[in-house]
């Protein structure tokens, strides 16, 4: 049966991308998009392209572009065994360690790698704040957009929602062309 | 924790979380569990994401194991867990699956997909209607619409 193999192949990828995914899903998403267009020819190019749209677009954890993929390889069965791959085992390690994790809040140690890595946690979100304004911001107007939502979303405790909504409006209204 | 959120209450908690959480669900995690709900101290919200992202998978849905547990255990942590990930992933199919039919649509006339994203936002996120019902009313009419469009072109 070919497609047992296909649920075989999506649930030990995904399962194994689940346990290396540091930083988050984003991380394996190239390494995702090349077993399913690559090695395994579930999807062209263009279909993991809109997948991923699609995916982005849809509200939710950016991870369900595995759903997609695993809908699109084996189809519902296929979307459920990518999803429980990419999140079960990271969930069961994740419970464990923040168990122990909790378990020695009172320790040195504990609270020293804490502190330490609160600052790195910070640089990262800026980071990925600075990668993404780069690659979408390519005009001046883009640029204020992000700098007013930021604003906001600093000074005000303001639904980001509406932020959202206010740009898409711009959007439709022609600015940023 | 100061306090213990029942398992409904981290179900919904994070199940809002995820329905607002376009492009990205930090922001609006860090809305409900700091600002809205109080659950976290910003200091706790800091130190719990520098914890999930130390660690593999995806940082939020380890935030919902993190959270959930502290209030209620390994079922709290199924409970997050399940309201985050569970709509969306219905969500995301029914959109996949729509895409795959009308692509050649969309191709061609993007923008009469238009109307129905600004009604489904305006429904869901600022009206605040149950999600359900605006899918039960939107989906048909816009698959129906789709349908004698496609029939056309």
């Amino acid at each position: 049966m070919k497609s047992d193999n296909v649920l075989e192949t999506l649930a030990v990828q995904f399962a194994t991308l689940s346990l290396v995914a540091f930083g988050g899903a984003n991380v394996v998403i190239p390494e995702i998009h090349r077993q399913a267009v690559d090695v395994h020819h579930w999807m062209t190019n263009q279909d993991f392209a809109a997948l991923f749209a699609i995916a982005q677009a849809a509200p939710g954890p950016n991870f369900l572009v595995t759903t997609l993929v695993g809908w699109k390889a084996a189809g519902l069965a296929g979307a459920l065994v990518a999803t429980g791959g990419m999140c079960l085992p990271s969930c069961v390690l994740t419970y464990w360690v923040a168990k122990a994790w909790d378990r020695y809040h009172q320790a040195g140690w504990r609270i020293a790698i804490g502190a330490g890595l609160a600052p790195v946690t910070v640089g990262f979100v800026f980071s990925s704040a600075f990668v993404l304004i780069r690659a979408a911001d390519n005009s001046w107007k883009l640029f204020v957009v992000s700098a007013v939502s930021a604003a906001v979303a600093f000074f005000t405790k303001l639904n980001p929602l509406w932020c959202l909504a206010a740009a898409a409006v711009l959007g439709l209204a022609g600015l940023y062309r | 924790m100061t306090p213990r959120p029942s398992l409904r209450a981290l179900f919904s908690a994070f199940f809002a979380i995820a329905l607002s959480g376009f492009g990205g669900t930090l922001p609006f995690a860090r809305r409900t569990l700091v600002d809205r709900l109080g659950w976290l101290t910003p200091e706790d919200f800091t130190e719990t994401l520098s914890l999930c992202q130390s660690l593999p998978g995806p940082n939020i849905v380890n935030m919902s194991i993190v959270v959930g547990s502290r209030a209620q255990g390994w079922r709290g942590s199924v409970a997050a867990a399940s309201g985050l990930i569970g709509t969306p992933v219905i969500i995301v199919i029914i959109l996949g699956a729509l895409y795959s039919r009308f692509e050649p649509l969309l191709k061609t006339r993007p923008w009469i997909a238009a109307p129905f994203i600004l009604l489904a936002f305006v429904a869901v996120a600022l009206l605040r209607l149950p999600l359900p019902y605006v899918l039960l009313v939107l989906a048909p009419i816009s698959i129906v619409l789709a349908w004698r469009w496609h029939r056309r072109a």
